[in-house]
């Protein structure tokens, strides 16, 4: 084990597939773009030559049918990845993965369940507009039986992919390409980053900041320009948006009193409504101000630079939000 | 030509299986005693017998909302799949799923679905999972004409083509898709030529011939396990009662779907009394052999339905189990 060793965010992915395929003959990735870094960036660097192109399977672009296969194979015994290098483009699959894989279970009683990860990667920015940037998440929060993993960090990258092989149920893993070029500290063993457990990434008195993937990073930014100002915002990721890590929440409300929740994802009916609603219900008696949202606007992605700049939330505008917010609501 | 008794008995009983099985349930459903919508597979069960008297309890079968005959031609409990559509906690989704959702592992049976074609690719990732592990396991999907205009099968074709996988597409050709019939869904009625572009061995077979269908199962099951998969068959059938319930679709009739003249005449062509009358005529199987099999079905139909009726409901508290394992 070394202590000191870093690793790019998308290698951390990387190294997860290595050390489960390597250990687990019933893992294989499949997708579109599998042997392609233009697709998938090194997520899959050396697979295809380590474990052959029967356990790494580049397909045609047939999303439904994919998916759907990688849901067959789970209920046929195996721990299938299933890799969608847009996400946009995974909603072809939402029959397999909504009405098969996320009931099947349940219809079932029990009798089989299905082990997939289904990875699909949110790819924006750069221009590419409204089909090449979204952020579903919450569409697939929504949904009984799947569980929706977003790690921000290398070290919970490869904890939660490793996690997500090795859950029974159906996970969801999305990631980010914006997020694939930090490094951090990774653990060269195997290990899990336990699903639905979040982490607070900065302690703060004054004000609750809850976040989840890409964003998590804009938090903390935004909380360290905040903190020379001498106002102290905890920083909470919450790494995955089904199940939500309630407790780190309500805990850090009873301390602060100020929700803000900051998502990459659309307003309505979101990530951020949802954690809004937990709080409403079960935290409502340590708010000391209204819950305030910072998410993308309902509008879908634009392709215009400029406009892409007002789409997206960053930290100069999460730091101007928050100070605004404290200056009418914190006594 | 040659067939064994055995097998021709085999045949014979697991067609009235299903049919003495489907026909138990008209009573139940009238009489609101059975409240979840059955799709019965009355008139077709050359085709869930004649395909899976070939395969095993390791093969892989998928089926759709019309599965009774399949999950008894695999050898399920006809207890298991009553009680399911009684929705009782004996049934084989401990009522959780109903008469739409019929699995039992064990028997390689893996499970049905009611969202048109959603299984076909379910079935190619288990006979990828074969692929994978080396076995010789060959995976069945069972789908409707309705399927052939869903896209997913043709990138299914494709795919398994692609990757040479043991699988057998079988299109139970019943002409109406709920209620469209099939000369106002495709142009085309022969649905096994979509097969042929993508280079998937295909044909048609009479599905109301259970030796017909035996015979080109038993091929395409032997090409796919030989590695020369995947498969396509349609089989042309024609169910007796409607697309759900008893009802029989007759033109006139509240539903008004189907000219009498031609359920008529798909009623003289019962793959039962045709497969009986072939046995005794050419003195396969005697007649004594035939009443013995069907009244030790009748009896077990009616066990099954005091089993079903007198199993205890899930209990409510339950209602959340079986959402993550």
């Amino acid at each position: 084990m070394s202590i000191n060793r870093k690793l790019q965010y998308s290698l951390a992915i990387n190294e997860a597939l290595h050390q489960m395929m390597a250990v687990n003959d019933s893992v294989f990735l499949m997708g579109q773009g599998v042997k392609s870094p233009w697709y998938v960036g090194n997520t899959a660097r050396g697979l295809l030559e380590k474990f052959g192109n029967g356990r790494v399977i580049d397909t045609p672009v047939s999303e439904n049918s994919i998916t759907g296969a990688g849901v067959g194979a789970a209920i046929a015994g195996m721990r299938p990845i299933i890799v969608h290098p847009r996400m946009d483009f995974m909603l072809y699959a939402m029959d397999p993965i909504i009405n098969e894989a996320a009931n099947w279970y349940y219809m079932n009683g029990g009798r089989v369940s299905v082990p997939v990860v289904i990875w699909g990667i949110i790819n924006r920015g750069g221009e590419q507009a409204a089909q090449h940037s979204q952020a579903l998440h919450s569409i697939f929060s929504h949904v009984p039986g799947l569980k929706v993993v977003m790690p921000s960090t290398p070290y919970d990258a490869k904890g939660l992919m490793i996690a997500a092989i090795e859950d029974d149920n159906p996970v969801v893993f999305i990631d980010d390409r914006w997020l694939y070029g930090i490094e951090d500290f990774v653990p060269e063993e195997i290990y899990i980053v336990e699903i639905g457990k979040g982490i607070i990434r900065k302690e703060g008195s004054d004000i609750t900041l809850v976040s989840i993937s890409f964003m998590a990073h804009q938090a903390l930014e935004a909380a360290n320009r905040l903190a020379e100002e001498n106002i102290h915002v905890e920083v909470i990721d919450l790494r995955s948006a089904k199940p939500i890590d309630t407790e780190i929440i309500i805990d850090s409300l009873k301390k602060t009193g100020f929700l803000v929740v900051l998502d990459g994802g659309w307003k309505t009916c979101g990530f951020s409504s949802e954690v809004a609603a937990i709080v409403a219900e079960k935290g409502y008696q340590y708010l000391r101000g209204p819950i305030r949202r910072i998410t993308l606007p309902d509008c879908p992605a634009p392709a215009s630079s400029v406009l892409e700049k007002a789409y997206y939330p960053n930290s100069d505008n999460i730091v101007a939000n928050i100070k605004s917010y404290l200056e009418n609501f914190h006594r | 030509m040659g067939y064994s008794r055995e097998l021709l008995a085999n045949l014979y009983r697991t067609m009235v299986r299903i049919r003495f099985c489907e026909e138990s349930l008209v009573k139940p459903i009238l009489k609101g005693e059975i409240i979840c919508p059955c799709h019965l597979y009355s008139g077709q069960e050359a085709v869930a017998a004649g395909i899976c008297e070939s395969l095993n309890e390791k093969d892989y079968v998928f089926g759709t909302h019309r599965s009774h005959g399949h999950f008894l031609a695999m050898g399920g409990a006809m207890r298991d799949l009553l009680a399911e559509i009684f929705t009782r906690e004996t049934g084989c989704s401990r009522g959780r799923g109903g008469s739409m959702h019929l699995i039992d592992p064990g028997k390689g049976i893996m499970g049905a679905a009611p969202i048109v074609a959603g299984t076909i690719s379910l079935a190619m990732g288990a006979a990828l999972a074969s692929n994978l592990r080396g076995e010789k396991r060959v995976a069945v999907s069972f789908f409707g004409d309705g399927a052939a205009g869903e896209g997913v099968l043709y990138e299914c074709l494709n795919f398994a083509a692609l990757k040479k996988l043991p699988l057998v597409f079988v299109c139970e050709n019943n002409f109406y898709s709920t209620h469209m019939p099939i000369q106002e869904c495709r142009v085309n009625g022969d649905i096994y030529k979509i097969a042929e572009p993508f280079s998937v061995k295909s044909s048609k077979v009479d599905g109301n011939d259970v030796l017909k269908v035996y015979e080109a199962g038993k091929e395409a099951i032997e090409f796919c396990r030989k590695g020369e998969g995947p498969v396509f068959l349609e089989c042309k059938t024609y169910r007796f009662r409607g697309h759900v319930g008893p009802d029989d679709n007759i033109q006139g009739t509240h539903t008004d779907i189907r000219p009498r003249e031609e359920v008529e005449s798909w009623l003289k062509k019962d793959p039962i009394t045709r497969f009986e009358k072939y046995l005794l005529e050419n003195n396969l199987l005697s007649e004594k052999l035939l009443d013995g099999i069907k009244k030790e079905i009748s009896d077990e139909v009616e066990e099954s339905i005091e089993f079903a009726k007198n199993s205890p409901y899930p209990e409510a508290k339950e209602l959340t189990r079986y959402v993550y394992k």
